[in-house]
């Protein structure tokens, strides 16, 4: 009977870890170690998001003062360098473009970007910041490996410089931006980081709280197996 | 005249509190596949809980939706671990019914006097089934709005009736506004009037045969003087306290999950389900929640579609003849010969074989793998009649055994 127990385990879990590599995608992704301890990181993060993103994109589902808080910012920093969009603190990310104009500009409606990070992956984003190609018959005169023919521009040309795709698809920097490629990477990567933290904001007090959770689970456990060996003694 | 007594006169609290765990007797050798039926329980009152919760900032409208449960998410104090409770509740509650449904399938606890508990069982798992379907599309993200678009087409392939009754289901041409307020006045009151119902009545029906075991032997057949079976413990304190340790356990697992893999590699919150519905853009790959994929495949394998849905439903209709099919005795797979056994181990294996294929895109080699699977599916029940009536079985025992 055990092994039957244990055969069914064994089946049920090695079904569920198969299950979990079971989506994939053709491009292979470069990998981004995010840390959302980083608040450095977050707040480099939150500048480029609010300075380059925010214009097309929303993120209608995250607040100011949230962000103030989880950053380590007080409101009025916030108010003063990273809010173009509204004056008031507790207000979402909202974006002034409108979905019908934004639509005719760019063939699609740029999507809100609040939980983007939890839809494409990390390393997906963080693959599709930074390869953005040359293509001149593109109407912005850019495509991407990450997503092909999308609308999008490449907004941090600036920054990147464009890059060309040679005959075996691999991209090289043709003109140069304000950073290097090394610079870039890491600006890309706070931005992700940035990203997946709007996208969870409460995944750090889920993390922080889980730890607490399991530990009077464990010593719960203790005192239920004593109560049971204990109530259990007399029968044969 | 004590305070229970005056009670005691009104209404059986202390009655209800003998026949049903005090001088409940149980017998005493039951094993880890017996923690399943106190955890369904209390999975059962934690979505209860947990909904009611998510109901107060919910809202059931196309257009705020998607918003509301983001809001819930981010500024509702501890919303996040009430919306992740319920969303892992879910699928544990499938995990445990499905350990549950197993335990009764190998130790014969679905057979004669207990054909009545299996039954209810059975439409338990049923409505528990419609129940996630319809809560899943609340959240109206993408995987939630085309995984309730294809299987509410799957009615529209019956004859005659099909389309005019996947009209009527979904209150308008396609899965809408109309639909999601309907799904959330079903998955919020009707389906759950109806399980707490069934419940209740699972649970009567069993205590009023007694439980079986995992020798399959019957403790009420012997009794010492007082008339109380010599096999057979009280459930409370021997079984409040061992699935006291059951819970504990689950909950330590349960914890992990909820509060360091959530989403479960995609299999619990899918990735698409955090794009909000959009009813002009398929996504690329549409797969039902987990549990629902092993008749999914089912469904998929058969090639036409009116015939595939029909036999979808047999796969379910099946488990739930299955005390009629069996013509053994003998309950415990212990004492079972190896035609039964052999049926078993093929029958698992098709099931987990099916889960897997329907998760997976339709190939033609997983295409007829899950042809296979499913003609082995059904071969287990309908052949059933036959393998277990001429199936060498072992003698049992006349008490319960304890290792």
């Amino acid at each position: 009977m055990r092994n039957l127990t244990f055969a069914a385990l064994v089946s049920i879990i090695s079904m569920f870890s198969t299950l979990a590599f079971a989506a994939g995608s053709s491009l292979q992704l470069d990998k981004v170690d995010i840390d959302l301890n980083d608040k450095a990181s977050l707040q480099r993060g939150a500048h480029t998001f609010m300075n380059y993103c925010l214009s097309c994109h929303g993120a209608s589902l995250m607040r100011y003062n949230r962000m103030a808080k989880d950053l380590g910012l007080t409101d009025e920093q916030v108010a003063e360098n990273l809010m173009f969009t509204t004056d008031k603190i507790g207000e979402t990310m909202q974006i002034a473009m409108r979905p019908e104009d934004a639509k005719k500009w760019f063939g699609v409606a740029p999507p809100d970007l609040s939980v983007i990070a939890r839809a494409r992956g990390t390393d997906w984003l963080y693959t599709y910041l930074r390869t953005f190609y040359l293509d001149d018959s593109r109407p912005m005169g850019t495509n991407n490996l990450a997503f092909k023919d999308v609308g999008m521009p490449h907004v941090l040309w600036e920054q990147q410089g464009y890059q060309s795709i040679d005959e075996h698809g691999q991209l090289s920097v043709t003109q140069e931006g304000a950073l290097t490629p090394r610079q870039y990477d890491t600006m890309t990567r706070d931005l992700v980081n940035f990203l997946a933290y709007i996208s969870e904001p409460s995944k750090l007090q889920r993390l922080a709280l889980g730890k607490w959770v399991l530990l009077y689970l464990a010593i719960f456990f203790v005192i239920a197996l004593a109560l049971k060996k204990a109530y259990w003694k007399d029968v044969h | 005249m004590s305070m229970m007594d005056w009670i005691d006169a009104r209404f059986p609290a202390t009655k209800m509190w003998k026949e049903h765990l005090s001088e409940y007797y149980a017998p005493k050798n039951f094993n880890f596949w017996y923690f399943f039926g106190s955890l369904a329980l209390l999975i059962l009152v934690l979505q209860i809980v947990t909904g009611i919760f998510l109901t107060m900032n919910y809202k059931p409208d196309a257009k705020l939706a998607f918003a509301s449960v983001e809001y819930i998410m981010r500024d509702v104090e501890w919303g996040w671990l009430i919306r992740y409770l319920h969303s892992t509740g879910a699928s544990a509650f499938f995990v445990v019914i499905y350990l549950h449904m197993f335990r009764g399938l190998i130790y014969g606890s679905f057979k004669q006097p207990r054909e009545l508990v299996w039954i209810f069982g059975m439409l338990l798992y049923v409505v528990l089934m419609a129940e996630a379907f319809m809560g899943y599309l609340l959240p109206w993200g993408q995987m939630s709005y085309w995984g309730a678009q294809v299987i509410i087409s799957l009615f529209g392939a019956l004859p005659v009736i099909g389309e005019d009754l996947a009209l009527w289901i979904r209150g308008d041409y396609v899965v809408a506004d109309a639909t999601l307020n309907r799904f959330f006045a079903m998955h919020v009151i009707a389906l759950p009037i109806v399980l707490l119902g069934l419940v209740v009545a699972h649970i009567i029906a069993l205590h009023e045969v007694g439980s079986n075991n995992p020798d399959g032997v019957e403790i009420k057949k012997t009794k010492d003087k007082n008339g109380k079976p010599l096999d057979g413990i009280p459930f409370h304190p021997y079984y409040t306290v061992k699935d006291l340790v059951g819970v504990v356990v689950f909950l330590f697992i349960f914890s992990l999950v909820l509060f360091y893999l959530p989403e479960f590699g995609g299999w619990f919150l899918e990735k698409d389900n955090f794009i909000p519905a959009d009813p002009l853009k398929t996504p690329e790959h549409i797969v039902p929640l987990w549990y629902f994929t092993p008749f999914y495949a089912i469904l998929r394998a058969v090639p036409d579609k009116l015939f595939g849905v029909i036999a979808m439903g047999l796969a379910i209709v099946m488990l739930f003849l299955l005390p009629w099919l069996d013509r053994s005795k003998t309950r415990s797979v212990r004492y079972r010969g190896p035609y039964f056994r052999t049926a078993l181990v093929v029958f698992v294996i098709s099931f987990l074989a099916l889960g897997y294929l329907g998760t997976q895109p339709a190939t033609s080699l997983y295409t007829l793998l899950a042809q296979i699977f499913t003609v082995l599916y059904f071969v287990f029940f309908i052949l059933m009649p036959i393998y277990t009536k001429f199936d060498k079985d072992k003698p049992v025992p006349e008490r319960v055994t304890t290792k």
